[in-house]
């Protein structure tokens, strides 16, 4: 990125693209919020809207759509793990034994 | 040999320089960081014993401030960017004025306390009401969430004063400086997507 | 001590003027990665032995229940052994710092900071880190972090007291020196993360000219995947000890499950609603990949010592390289075995239960490798060479008697037994410590310019193999008789543990010999900075990078940029005269281009 020649103009063009782009998606995902939704669709929706916009300004402001290859290696392991870290509790806590004293 | 090559030039099997693979370094294990109290929140939600979680987050929460509070981050990381950008229009150009670089992130930096100003506000509504993070887990998630993003607001915001204010280094070494504020500018948008995943799970479910 | 930074014998053409350095700025201050090395090292070590020392009263305290400690026993103070009789509560909290000070401030940062610091750059050919600012402010984390947990000894109600796993609810509820070891922790992991960022970096940008991947030594790869492990699994733990934090002094309910009720009082501050599992899940997501921090580098040390010792090539390089990376990735997915006896389902027990074994593959591997490299071999039984072999069958030994404990079925017997105890031990104690022993010797001459004496070395050799197995092979036969770990009184009033009291007592004694066993070498460490015999740039005809700087390395390390012609381990290539050909050496035999074949000896492929 750095000392490449390139089109700033393109740029700033793309960045504010994806700042308007930004603003309407959160004016959508507040709006979705206030139709109630049962939770499924709810979480659904609004993590389909989160990842659209953080996918924006991953690529866009973060320059990740044109960063090397390592980069991209880097960061697939660490989601990998984080899924990791996210299914593994979740799932421990499912498939467990016993009675269920709460419910 | 002493100099550490490759701090601002790009090495070329990489096409990296060494700052850049660290703040991405850096970055992924702060996806990790907040990966896990995101994973944590899930646990607790779903193992909650009913009628302890509440049912929606505006129950407890202001939307509509944290919605502004949304648009002061979205518009405060494309103002970092457009900081970077005017430096890199200056490098392009073989100037160095810093005119609309100082106003763009000056800009950020602005944001950023208006950010931490309506954090301010949105505590102490809860505290006004005893809602505490003993109250709760929901309650007890979002403050940890929150705050803990809350210190990287100040913590980013603490490096991108420092490039509003001390740029001797575009007069010395300007691609190095340039890339300094590209770095931050990786770090402050880092914040922004993590905002953007906390503001809906917390706020709007 | 040897954190000097000696400008280059002789020849100072290299250097530009550098202002002289103060006494703060070159030793305290430092950003050379030999000078933080060397710190890291030292201030490690010194954690070893003060772990030590909690273990030497707890194994007293295990042969000797309800007694009072002679000589020492009065000045301890009444809160921790009144008349000289321990306390439960002393004795847990010196169970508790003595795993987390000899994992957390001893063995990693002498293993990752230490030996990773100094011999990373020096084998890759590189001037320092990427980041030596960075470098030193981690050294200074981890100081202080050290001094905040040896310091919560000194809190009302004592260190932390919960097994350096911090269970909670327990944890929670634990007097304040919890607290202390939580904010201790953040320090140590923020330094470790620093440092992680660091090393790969490093490893990445600042190779040689012409060293590729594939022509790095096995070292520098166990050290770049165990940064990975450091980078990405450590920060689950940083959340979970903020989250400890809150339930703590926040009265938060993140761990605190609902209607708890401690000794007959109820814990109405909290509002209950929490997961203890929850806490397990993030601790052991970092500590399992945690274990193989510790054994990586170790590793990594053997493999080098190895190939230098045995005057042949590692047998199976790629095979080495492709495990070590399989062994980091599989890290991340095998931590609930640590949980079997949870509650946690079948179906997920099964789960984890195949990654477990699926994982011991490629570690098997790896040892399998270092053990064919001895086949054929020309051995040269230097010091260093003698806990490189210790540690194969040692290491052996502990990755066997994991292999039950990984099966959920055998594990609802053994967990929480002295097996457990006696297993990770094997793997830590005769494995990596030995490893660790084995790279100080090998590493000395490079940092000081002299060797250490062989006759100490032995003399510290011998007896602590001797020792190491008198202390841990024991637990195994408590640990299957159904001894409990962590027991304060050894077992005296345990059924399980009525006809194995003696061995109490025969590891006691076994403890005093592996302590005797440490003197010769801190004489050693100590006198051959003067009196040992003077080593030249290339101490043990060895063929990795490093040994192209003068020894000791200067500032800036080496006098030209090194350029890697070769493989790292060409040792007794066919045509040549001598039985070694250095990486750094132009000419020669086979420079391999390209050439990733791996004929496990050495190769005669002509330059093309």
């Amino acid at each position: 990125m750095s000392g490449e020649h390139m089109d700033i103009d393109k740029h700033v063009r793309t960045y504010v693209l994806v700042f308007a782009g930004l603003m309407v998606l959160t004016l959508v995902t507040v709006a979705i919020s206030y139709l109630e939704l049962p939770l499924g669709p709810a979480v659904a929706l609004a993590l389909f809207v989160a990842i659209v916009k953080g996918s924006l300004v991953a690529c866009f402001f973060m320059h990740l759509i044109d960063e090397r290859k390592l980069v991209y290696w880097v960061l697939g392991f660490t989601v990998f793990f984080f899924f990791c870290c996210l299914l593994g509790p979740w799932l421990s806590e499912i498939n467990e034994i016993g009675p269920d004293l709460l419910n | 040999m002493d100099a550490i090559p490759y701090t601002v030039e790009e090495r070329p099997d990489t096409g990296l320089n060494n700052v850049k693979i660290g703040i991405w370094l850096f970055l992924a294990s702060e996806v990790m960081l907040f990966g896990a109290l995101f994973a944590s929140y899930i646990l607790l939600r779903v193992g909650a014993p009913p009628g302890t979680w509440p049912v929606h987050g505006h129950e407890y929460l202001d939307v509509p401030l944290a919605t502004l509070n949304t648009a002061f981050l979205i518009t405060s990381s494309v103002t970092m960017v457009m900081a970077w950008a005017a430096l890199m229009r200056q490098r392009q150009a073989g100037t160095s004025d810093l005119r609309k670089y100082r106003i763009y992130m000056a800009l950020t930096v602005a944001l950023g306390f208006g950010f931490l100003i309506i954090k301010y506000f949105e505590y102490s509504a809860k505290f006004h009401h005893h809602w505490y993070p003993s109250t709760n887990n929901f309650l007890a998630i979002y403050f940890v969430l929150t705050g803990l993003h809350g210190l990287h607001v100040i913590g980013g915001m603490a490096v991108n004063g420092y490039l509003l204010v001390n740029t001797k280094m575009w007069k010395t070494a300007p691609q190095q400086f340039a890339n300094r504020v590209e770095t931050a500018g990786l770090f402050w948008h880092f914040v922004d997507l993590v905002w953007i995943f906390l503001f809906p799970i917390l706020y709007l479910l | 001590m040897a954190e000097h930074s000696h400008d280059a014998h002789g020849d100072h053409e290299h250097e530009h003027h550098h202002p002289k350095l103060g006494f703060w700025r070159k030793y305290v201050f430092s950003t050379d990665h030999k000078v933080i090395g060397i710190q890291y090292a030292v201030t490690g070590l010194l954690f070893l032995f003060f772990g030590f020392s909690l273990m030497m009263l707890m194994r007293w305290q295990l042969a000797n229940p309800g007694q009072p400690l002679p000589l020492i026993g009065g000045l301890l103070g009444d809160s921790r052994m009144p008349g000289g009789v321990m306390l439960p509560e002393f004795y847990n909290q010196l169970g508790a710092m003595h795993g987390t000070i000899m994992v957390f401030l001893g063995v990693v940062p002498l293993a990752v900071g230490g030996f990773g610091n100094f011999s990373v750059p020096l084998q890759i050919g590189a001037p320092d880190m990427a980041f030596p600012r960075l470098n030193m402010a981690s050294y200074h984390v981890y100081f202080w972090g050290g001094a905040i947990m040896l310091g919560s000894f000194f809190l009302p109600g004592g260190a932390a007291q919960s097994g350096w796993t911090s269970y909670a609810p327990l944890a929670d509820i634990a007097p304040t020196g919890q607290t202390a070891w939580l904010i201790g922790m953040i320090f140590l992991i923020t330094s470790s993360l620093l440092g992680s960022v660091n090393f790969i970096t490093t490893i990445i940008q600042l190779r040689a000219k012409g060293l590729t991947f594939f022509k790095l030594p096995f070292f520098v790869w166990a050290q770049f995947v165990t940064a990975f492990l450091l980078l990405l699994a450590f920060p689950p733990l940083e959340a979970a000890g903020v989250m400890q934090l809150a339930d703590r002094l926040l009265d938060t309910s993140f761990f605190m499950p609902e209607g708890l009720v401690v000794s007959g009082q109820v814990m109405d501050q909290y509002a209950g609603g929490g997961s203890p599992l929850l806490w397990q899940h993030l601790f052991w997501f970092l500590a399992h990949p945690e274990v193989y921090v510790l054994i990586l580098p170790a590793l990594g040390i053997v493999a080098e010592v190895i190939a230098n010792n045995t005057r042949k090539p590692l047998w199976g390089y790629k095979a080495l390289v492709y495990s070590v990376l399989g062994v980091g990735f599989l890290s991340f997915v095998v931590w609930a075995h640590h949980m079997f006896l949870t509650g946690m389902g079948t179906t997920i027990n099964a789960f984890f239960q195949t990654t477990t074994m699926i994982i011991s593959i490629p570690s098997v591997i790896i040892l399998t490798a270092l053990i064919l490299s001895l086949w054929g071999a020309s051995i040269r039984f230097n010091t260093p060479m003698l806990f490189a072999l210790a540690f194969l069958p040692m290491f052996g030994i502990g990755g066997l008697t994991g292999l039950p404990l990984g099966l959920s079925a055998a594990d609802i017997h053994l967990h929480d037994t002295y097996y457990v105890i006696g297993h990770f031990h094997y793997v830590v104690a005769p494995g990596t410590l030995f490893a660790l022993f084995a790279g100080i010797y090998y590493w000395y001459p490079k940092a000081t310019g002299r060797y250490l004496s062989e006759r100490l070395g032995k003399l510290h050799f011998w007896p602590s193999l001797i020792c190491m197995n008198l202390i841990f092979f024991p637990m195994f036969i408590q640990g299957m008789a159904g001894v409990s770990r962590r027991l304060f009184d050894g077992g005296e009033t345990y059924a399980h543990g009525q006809d194995l009291l003696w061995v109490n007592d025969l590891i006691a004694y076994s403890a005093w010999g592996l302590a005797l066993a440490q003197i010769p070498f801190v004489i050693n460490f100590f006198m051959s900075i003067k009196r040992g015999a003077v080593a030249p740039a290339n101490a043990w005809d060895a063929t990795t990078l490093e040994w192209a700087a003068p020894s000791p390395a200067p500032h800036g390390n080496f006098l030209s940029p090194p350029v890697a012609y070769r493989g790292p381990y060409e040792y007794s290539v066919p045509g040549e005269e001598r039985d070694f050909l250095p990486q750094f050496e132009p000419g020669g035999g086979p420079s391999d281009p390209g050439d990733e074949i791996d004929h496990g000896g050495a190769h005669a492929v002509p330059a093309e």
